[in-house]
């Protein structure tokens, strides 16, 4: 908006990379935003950033830290003794194994069968395949995690409470996933691919495996970035069957804290290492996860 | 597509006519058959964890069902009509639809400034976008435990920002009001970012040269943004509305974690319906009650998703101001997704999607 205004004014100071001389020959416009945009964003950053600051630092330093009247900025010397504190209070290593297993079994198979389900509505034609799709889409509104009392009921009856099993079996499939795939090969598969492969004599799976699959492969990680990121951060699901000796991080991570002395010291220090590995990803895929929410991707 | 791919086979053999061999008939239910394999197991799992404890969780309403002791006696819709007199469901959901509320329209303001901000010829784009999504990646029990500090009613942070300039403590923790502007807080934190790259996103699919015109006939960047911008995003915004319904009205981390001991504070001043749904299974161990606050939750959001629906039918309807963006988007669809745009407000927004392959040039940038 405020480019557009400015447009006239001047032309574009700056470097003339090809993005840039490509994109004012597209929109008449070249001209960067002024400072009081780059405040906010600077604003918006600092805001994003403070709290997890704050729990390095707290999580760096002892109790007392909270007790200054005037915040610390920087962090201390304790982080490694807190973590040592968290490590006696928790299994954190047990936890941090079970939740990568755990996401991993949900991706995996979330990822499959949508993948697989989601190729038979965009690019098959059957009988019912329409009204089929709109029960798929009707799924997507019912809230799925008010069934918790029969599953947990069912999962004691099995006696698979307190194991990974428990945790893993109701997140196995999703509306949504269908419907993000579907979505996807829709337009990105063309119809005459798949003929070809069919007159080939190759058999309707062969096609998918060969025509579908490496044609689904970035929507498929896009899903499964997401998939992982629900799986990870669940919360009520896994403390309803699982015990703390056998937790996933976040239920471990709220056992920091249920203790009747809190020591938040201790607690951050906790927080900030499980926060770790989703920023390593973060930093890994943020781009990628950028551009899957940007297409539409919902948060689970 | 079976049709089509029927044809030529079925032409190559036309010439030696007779019975099709056990291949063909092979191929013609392989052909058949396997659309119907590759869903199945999305339906028959869904069925099995999605449809069938849902189901299932009406008929235990309908009992006395103890954790332990199991089935009791049918007692029709007796706990039916003890919830609805019970006032601590009614507390429970006022403190939901408040903490929601709080949560949600603050939320949408702030993503539509950020996405506003963000989609403009910025330098380091990507890594301004990072920027405000790194909350996301942060779980919401670390959030939980996070602004629970910070919000500490003795030592916490933001009181000790408070009393330097003067200003009494607030009790974050024991006031009604404060705890759910607290708790919204941290439901805030973590997915305005989120939300302001889907809204960016809607943004971006508009096309420039509407702002041009626009710029040309003599409109400022305010008049731009409320007649070309906001009304451009109404979809979107209706989807980001309906996530944030389903997803907020099933809160449960966040105050389960705000006061670790209590189920939602001592008065349960901030007790959500799912955190009492959770205290009544599993701390009172009334199967029976829990499920039927389970049902009574499932027909609001149900009742919340129809009223969604029928607004943003509206929006849909009589949108001649509505963006070229969805405009467009409209075109492309085909009848499957027409459909699917009546099955459902979700439907609605999440072809969304479908529209992304038109912003991708601008926005991969």
């Amino acid at each position: 908006m405020t480019l557009t205004q400015n447009r006239p004014a001047a032309p574009a100071p700056q470097r003339t990379s090809r993005s840039l001389t490509t994109r004012k020959a597209l929109f008449g416009n070249g001209r960067r935003p002024g400072f009081l945009t780059y405040g906010l964003l600077i604003a918006f950053f600092l805001a994003s950033a403070y709290p997890l600051w704050w729990s390095v630092i707290i999580g760096s330093r002892s109790n007392e830290a909270l007790g200054e009247t005037w915040p610390p900025l920087l962090p201390g010397g304790n982080f490694w003794t807190n973590v040592g504190e968290v490590f006696d209070t928790v299994p954190f290593w047990l936890a941090l194994g079970n939740s990568v297993l755990i996401s991993g079994i949900i991706t995996i198979s979330v990822v499959g069968f949508s993948t697989l389900a989601g190729y038979a509505f965009a690019k098959l034609r059957f009988r019912g395949r329409n009204w089929l799709m709109v029960a798929v889409i009707a799924t997507m509104a019912i809230p799925t995690q008010l069934g918790i009392i029969p599953l947990f009921m069912l999962m004691r009856t099995l006696g698979w409470t307190g194991e990974i099993g428990a945790v893993v079996i109701p997140t196995l499939v999703t509306a949504f996933g269908v419907f993000f795939m579907r979505q996807y090969l829709v337009d990105v598969i063309p119809d005459e691919l798949i003929e070809s492969a069919r007159m080939d004599g190759a058999s309707m799976i062969s096609t998918f495996w060969h025509v579908a699959l490496p044609a689904a492969r970035p929507a498929m990680a896009i899903l499964g970035l997401f998939t992982f990121m629900t799986a990870w951060t669940d919360f009520l699901w896994p403390l309803l069957v699982l015990d703390a000796g056998n937790p996933t991080l976040q239920t471990a991570l709220s056992q920091l804290q249920s203790a009747r002395y809190v020591d938040y010291s201790i607690v951050l220090a906790g927080a900030v290492m499980a926060t770790l590995p989703l920023l390593a990803l973060f930093v890994l895929a943020g781009r990628q996860l950028i551009s899957g929410i940007m297409q539409g991707a919902v948060k689970g | 597509m079976t049709t089509t791919l029927n044809r030529p086979a079925a032409g190559r053999t036309a010439a030696t006519k007779p019975k099709p061999t056990f291949r063909q008939r092979l191929n013609v239910f392989d052909m058949k058959a396997s659309p119907y394999l590759y869903i199945a197991p999305f339906f028959i799992l869904f069925a099995l964890v999605g449809l069938f404890p849902l189901g299932y969780t009406f008929f235990v309403s309908l009992f006395d069902w103890h954790l332990l002791k199991g089935q009791g006696e049918f007692v029709g819709f007796q706990n039916f009509a003890e919830v609805l007199q019970d006032r601590f469901f009614w507390n429970s959901l006022f403190n939901t639809v408040s903490i929601f509320l709080i949560s949600t329209i603050p939320q949408l303001i702030m993503a539509t400034i950020i996405a506003a901000v963000l989609d403009q010829n910025l330098r380091a784009k990507t890594f301004w976008r990072m920027s405000i999504l790194l909350p996301y990646v942060v779980t919401p029990v670390a959030v939980a435990m996070i602004f629970t500090n910070m919000f500490g009613e003795q030592y916490g942070l933001i009181n000790n920002i408070l009393s330097s300039f003067g200003i009494d403590p607030v009790m974050w923790k024991n006031d009604t009001l404060p705890s759910h502007i607290a708790i919204a807080t941290m439901v805030n934190w973590r997915w305005t970012g989120y939300n302001a790259l889907i809204l960016l996103a809607a943004m971006q699919s508009v096309p420039r040269d509407i702002y041009e015109s626009a710029a040309i006939d003599g409109a400022g960047s305010m008049r731009r943004f409320f007649s070309i911008t906001l009304p451009s995003i109404r979809p979107t915004m209706v989807f980001v509305i309906v996530t944030a319904t389903i997803g907020g009205l099933q809160i449960f981390t966040e105050p389960r974690l705000f006061d670790p001991v209590a189920a939602g504070g001592t008065a349960r001043q901030f007790q959500t319906t799912v955190l009492y749904l959770w205290e009544m299974a599993f701390q009172r161990q009334n199967f029976g009650k829990a499920s039927t606050i389970a049902w009574l939750l499932f027909l609001i959001i149900l009742l919340f998703g129809i009223v969604n629906w029928l607004i943003s039918r509206r929006i849909a309807t009589n949108g001649d101001d509505r963006g070229a963006a969805s405009r467009r988007r409209r075109q492309r669809s085909s009848a499957a997704e027409a459909k699917a745009d009546d099955a459902g407000l979700t439907a609605q927004a999440v072809t969304a999607p479908a529209a992304a392959p038109d912003s991708t040039p601008r926005s991969g940038k």
